[in-house]
């Protein structure tokens, strides 16, 4: 399935700059392995040597959070957005 | 030197006021990003801080995307994060730093320790703090 992935501005210099990507990939997991393959800067900024999704970002399947879908496994179909977001934290202590 | 609009200023301070005790947050956006010496902020995006805690912050990712898609819709891109001190001075704490998702961003910091709210901005250069002037327009 062809999607696309909106990139954080973080990762975009991994991209050339780009804010949207094209992949083609049947699940999550499949799509972030690809965006690695592609732009090896993000490589182990996505996912964890055992190849978790890192705790620190959050992937979205159109509105949806892929955590509460099926996780790296979510299927994929022609047209979804993927939306990698960093976690955003902090405070006073 | 980051410029900040004294209608968004305001909103900022009063949704943070309206989130005390607790911590709040949000993220700011801006559309010319050619200077670097000068950042204009031209909006604001109120989100969640899921933690609902006095002392941490945890920006809600769903209210972040909407904000990333609006802003976008708009030519204009999320260039930093604002969050709330409820008890301790509007300076960068350890947790902010080591948590902080982009380099390039801009992280402004409103406390309430004391009776007027005090806002200041920073970036976050290889670990290192640097304060940069905000300009109320």
């Amino acid at each position: 399935m062809e999607v696309e992935v909106r990139l954080p501005t973080v990762l975009r210099p991994h991209a050339n700059g780009a804010a949207l990507v094209k992949v083609d990939a049947a699940n999550i997991g499949e799509a972030l392995s690809e965006l690695s393959s592609k732009y090896p800067g993000m490589s182990g900024q996505l996912l964890t040597q055992s190849g978790e999704l890192h705790k620190f970002v959050n992937v979205y399947l159109n509105d949806d959070d892929v955590r509460y879908l099926e996780k790296l496994d979510t299927k994929l179909n022609d047209g979804d957005v993927i939306s990698i977001l960093p976690a955003v934290a902090g405070g006073s202590d | 030197m980051i410029e900040i609009p004294s209608t968004i200023l305001d909103a900022i301070e009063g949704y943070l006021i309206s989130q005390y005790p607790l911590e709040g947050c949000g993220l700011v956006g801006a559309s010319n990003l050619d200077d670097i010496s000068l950042l204009r902020v031209i909006s604001w995006y109120p989100c969640k801080n899921t933690a609902q805690s006095g002392k941490l912050y945890e920006l809600d990712p769903l209210d972040y995307l909407k904000a990333d898609r609006e802003a976008e819709s708009k030519n204009q891109q999320i260039v930093g994060v604002v969050h709330s001190h409820t008890h301790s001075d509007p300076y960068p704490s350890l947790t902010d730093v080591s948590s902080a998702p982009d380099p390039n961003w801009h992280y402004i910091i409103t406390s309430f320790r004391f009776h007027s709210p005090s806002t200041r901005s920073y970036k976050f250069l290889a670990g290192k703090i640097k304060e940069e002037k905000i300009v109320i327009t």
